[in-house]
Parts: C-alpha cells; structure tokens; sequence
C-alpha cells in the first residue's frame, strides 16, 4: 500500500505550549530505592522547578516497559489530583511523543498542566540489554524468529541497519566512534554524568566487541533514575520561575513502512527521520541549519549518526563525517548531547536529552561553572575537562528520538521570554 | 493443537491459536520453505503475518519459495545475552535476501529472513566459518529439527554457487 504523510498538524500550535520544569534524581547503577520513589522524587523536583505547586498540575503521563510505577501511585505519594493520566508502553521514542500528547489533551480542554516522569532501576533492576532476561520461557511462533536465532538485545536488533550503513557509504568504524568520544567531553563537563572521563576513539575501538559493528564502548551506560518534565501553555508559562522553552513542532512515533524489525522494506540504511523529517520541519517553520543544538538519541553511536543524517543535518551517506568532523562537539557549529547523552550520563529513553536542552536554551546548564550571590551561573565558555557545558546564545534545539530503525520521534524547541 | 519441541536446549512451544507459524515451522520440518503468498496480489511475505503488507487481504496460500540468497546484512554476536548462545560464540546474525522477489514492489525492498549461519549438519557454525561470511555471501537454507513435526531454518555457504572474491566484512576483525 503506497502511504503518502499528511502533514496537516494545525501550524497554529506552534509556540503555544512549553516545557516549563524539569527533574532528576541523578543517575546512579543501584539507586537502592524503588521506581516509586525515584517518579515521585523526579516528578517533585521538576514541579518545583518549574515554581509550581502539585495543585497546579492537574496532568500526568508516563511511559515504561512495564519496569516503573504508574501515574495514580506516584499522584497519590505527592497528593495530586488529577484531570488526566495515562500510563505508556513504550521506550526510546516515547518522549516527544508524549509531549504532542501533553499538548493535544490540554488543547482538548482535559487538564491544563501536565507533569510526564520515566522511572527506572534499568541497571538493579530491569535490564534494557537483556542482561539477566529470558531464556526460561519457551520460544513461541513469533519469538522463534527473536530468540530462537539468539536476537534479544537492541543491538542484536539493530545491528543489520549499523552494518549496512557502513557497507552503502563507507562509513568507518573511527568515525562511528568519535560520537562516544565527544560525548565523552561532553560528561566531564557534568557533574550528574555516570561515566565521566573522556574516552578516545581508540578506546572505543579497543574496547571488547558486543555485536558487530558495536564494541562495548558504543553501547549506552543502563542506569538507575527518575527524570520528569512539565507541559502547560505557553500563556501560563509566564507565571513560571524560567524562560520556558517554547515547543515549536513535536512528531510521534513516525515509522517506516513495514517497521517489524524484518527488514524488508527499503534501503534498511535508512531510519525513520527520513519520514519524520517531512513533519518536523515544515511543522516548526524552520530546518536544519537554524539549530542550535541537537539531542540525538544515542543508544548506540549509530543511531546518533544514523538521525543526524536522515533528518538532513548533512547528506544522505555523509553521516560518518559530520559526526567526526568536530561540528557536534561543545565549541563547533551544532553540538549534539551536550550532556553526554545515554552513552555517558545515564540512559533512560530519551527524556534526559529533552531535559538537557530545556536547560540550554534557558541559557543555565548545570556545569561546573560558578554561580553568582543570585544563583546565577557564570558561564565561562571554556569546555575544558571539568569547566562549561553551555552553548553560547541558544536560540533553537532539536530532539531526535529513536525507537528503532524504523520508528523515531521529535521535538524542536525555540527559547521564550 | 499445541507444537512442542525443543532447541539448543530451549523448549518450544507454537500456540494452537497460532496457525500461520505453526504451519510455517511444520513446512521447515519437512525440509521446505514456505511463505504465504497473497492471492489478490500474489506478493509472497516473511516471516508469517496475519494479512498482506502490501494490499491488506487475508486471503492467501502457502507456496515453496527456493531457499538461496545472498547476505544482505549481518551482525556478528560475541557477547551473548541467553544461555544457550554462550557455548556456539561468536555466531551470525544473518539478514538473507533471497533471489525471489528482489526489488519488488519498490527498489531495496525484499523477501528477507533472518536466521544464524550453520555448517552442513544443521549445528551453528564454527569461528572459522563465521570469518569466511559477510555481505555478498551466497547461501542457501537448511533446517535443524526441533522435534518430530517442526525444524528451524539455518543458512549454510551455498557450495555449488558462484561466491564474491572476498564478501564484505566490519574491518577489524
């Protein structure tokens, strides 16, 4: 069946809703407390951030692989009462997506403010990689296809579009590995990140192999955290304590045809942003080349890459330079992750990178520079090891999502007054 | 009725309800590969799905598909996550583009299975014939019973098929 995307998300949407807090607990590998704790205290931290009381927000979602705990529990340990709550299945990807959630169920006159939380002991507990999963159940008629080959794990999954990547473009494995290297530079710039020393390229590639082409090092760090963001219009965001990030076009979980992990449908080097890309920017009026910074989801180095290309930052094929060329590192042209993203400072499906530009574009990245009798922080623009990780004059952040090859999400936002 | 069986240690166990991949695992354990072709469009699919991806009708047949391919794709796994991996490291993720059906319906798509390289006898293959495979390797099916009624496809390195000089390989090895 011939799919043509219709773009028709009403443009006026556009500005009207902002991420105005946002919350972690930091990330950890053995947290030594449950996911209900570590919602409530994401979900807190984030409401407070954002100069909020719990009454304010009458909104929550969340989204899970059935590792977490659910909205009405962490509602109830905070004593919220809510309008509106929904609990999601789902991983990487899910973010932006329920943020177009947030907005179209405030649009829709169901509540006015919503606080959307991730929750997960993914090391002590819940394993993304698969570590510890499986192999006591049988293998049933689907799953004979999965774990009767011995595919379980997301780069076991993956590996076929990384591979064919590399086989289409010429796309080197030191190139591939430069984005473990600068998001490396990036974490030592942050206090929260779990791994933070720089690693080189060298390292990555020494480092032992997982599955070809993913050595160790170009897998993310599983880690233990709550994380949390609030939604409300961008009208109320004035009564709020910081310049809200101002949401200017959010795509949903867009797939490519036939996107069963089988891989039969098109060039299998290319991933979801080439679709999503045909929503995203006309939807946000702006393309490319007028980001800032970008946030693209790094499970693995590839899938950085891998997005980074599709959604047009370079050419088609030419991903592998643009990721080692220095332009995604803290001082070049458009830095990605500045946070050190899931392969340094912690993995947790992609909120932390939406997290991590709010605060890029409030112009108040919590680095290691100092801050002021008024507790404002003093950027020195100096991304040595141990010193600054904010950009200079953000204006305008992207957020690439990943699901998997054939499914992606994200979000672009502007910086408000 | 329920298929049971086991591999590599693993047990299986195909649901009654479960009639598409009952019936495709039956097929495999009498040494054929089958796929569901639709008869409105007469597209064939793998692996089994409830109706046509490319026109939505649920009618369909289960018609031979010949078994060679060329390695479109692959992973190679040296870190296993299940149990019953660890002793057969480092072994082939395979994504197999078979000669049927190649471009169709639109340029790049495919009649791909996936499935581990083997050696002739069905057992996954050796380190040394895990080196020899990469993209552009021609190969062909196999199975390895899981009990009396169903097998699992395997691929081995067609012999009689002209091979790629050197197929291609990730460069470090």
């Amino acid at each position: 069946m011939v799919q043509e995307i219709n773009s028709s998300t009403e443009k006026y949407l556009r500005g009207k809703y902002s991420i105005v807090g946002v919350g972690e607990t930091g990330y950890t590998r053995g947290s030594g407390v449950t996911t209900r704790v570590l919602g409530t205290r994401a979900v807190r931290a984030a409401v407070e951030d954002a100069g909020l009381t719990m009454s304010d927000v009458d909104g929550m979602l969340s989204y899970s692989f059935n590792d977490s705990t659910p909205s009405p529990t962490i509602a109830g340990d905070l004593g919220m009462r809510l309008n509106f709550h929904m609990d999601v299945y789902g991983g990487g990807s899910s973010i932006e997506a329920l943020v177009g959630i947030a907005i179209g169920v405030i649009e829709a006159g169901m509540c006015k403010t919503v606080v959307i939380y991730r929750a997960m002991n993914g090391f002590s507990q819940v394993r993304i990689g698969g570590t510890g999963r499986g192999g006591q159940s049988s293998l049933s008629g689907d799953g004979l296809f999965t774990r009767g080959i011995g595919l379980m794990s997301a780069g076991q999954m993956f590996c076929h579009t990384f591979m064919r990547h590399m086989y289409d473009y010429g796309t080197t494995p030191e190139q591939v590995a430069s984005v473990k290297s600068i998001h490396s530079e990036h974490a030592s710039n942050n206090p929260k990140a779990f791994y933070k020393k720089r690693v080189s390229v060298d390292d990555v590639l020494a480092s032992r192999m997982i599955v070809k082409p993913l050595h160790l090092l170009d897998c993310c760090v599983e880690t233990d955290n709550g994380t949390a963001i609030v939604v409300t219009s961008t009208d109320r965001a004035k009564d709020c304590k910081h310049v809200p990030a101002v949401i200017q076009a959010v795509v949903g979980r867009c797939m490519k045809p036939r996107s069963d992990m089988h891989y039969q449908s098109g060039p299998i080097s290319t991933v979801a942003g080439h679709y999503a890309k045909d929503l995203l920017w006309p939807n946000a009026g702006v393309g490319p080349e007028d980001i800032d910074v970008t946030g693209s989801y790094d499970a693995f180095t590839f899938t950085t890459m891998l997005q980074l290309e599709d959604y047009g930052f370079c050419k088609k094929g030419e991903g592998g330079d643009y990721v080692s060329s220095g332009i995604i590192r803290l001082g070049g042209e458009r830095p990605n992750n500045t946070s050190g993203g899931h392969l340094c400072e912690g993995y947790t499906h992609g909120i932390n990178m939406v997290i991590e530009n709010v605060r890029q574009l409030r112009h108040d990245v919590d680095d290691y520079c100092p801050r002021d009798a008024n507790g404002v922080v003093q950027h020195s623009y100096d991304y040595s090891e141990g010193g600054c990780r904010q950009v200079k004059d953000v204006e305008l952040t992207a957020n690439l999502g990943w699901g998997t090859p054939g499914m992606g999400s994200a979000m672009v936002m502007a910086r408000g007054t | 009725m329920s298929l049971r069986g086991e591999y590599l240690g693993m047990p299986v166990l195909i649901d009654d309800l479960d009639k598409d991949n009952q019936t495709f695992y039956r097929y495999c354990g009498q040494n054929e590969l089958r796929a569901q072709e639709c008869l409105d469009c007469r597209l064939k699919r793998l692996p089994p799905t409830s109706a046509c991806p490319f026109c939505a009708s649920e009618r369909m047949e289960w018609r031979p598909v010949d078994g060679r391919g060329t390695v479109y794709s692959y992973g190679e796994v040296h870190h296993a996550i299940q149990g019953a991996f660890r002793p057969h490291l480092p072994y082939h993720l395979l994504l197999v583009e078979l000669d049927e059906q190649k471009d169709i319906p639109n340029p790049h798509d495919g009649l791909r299975l996936q499935g581990n390289l083997a050696e002739l006898d069905g057992s996954l293959a050796t380190k040394e014939t895990v080196k020899k495979v990469g993209i552009g390797t021609r190969v062909k099916v196999t199975f390895k019973q899981m009990g009396d009624e169903i097998a699992m496809p395997l691929w081995v390195i067609d012999q009689e098929a002209e091979q790629p000089t050197t197929p291609w390989r990730y460069p470090i090895e």
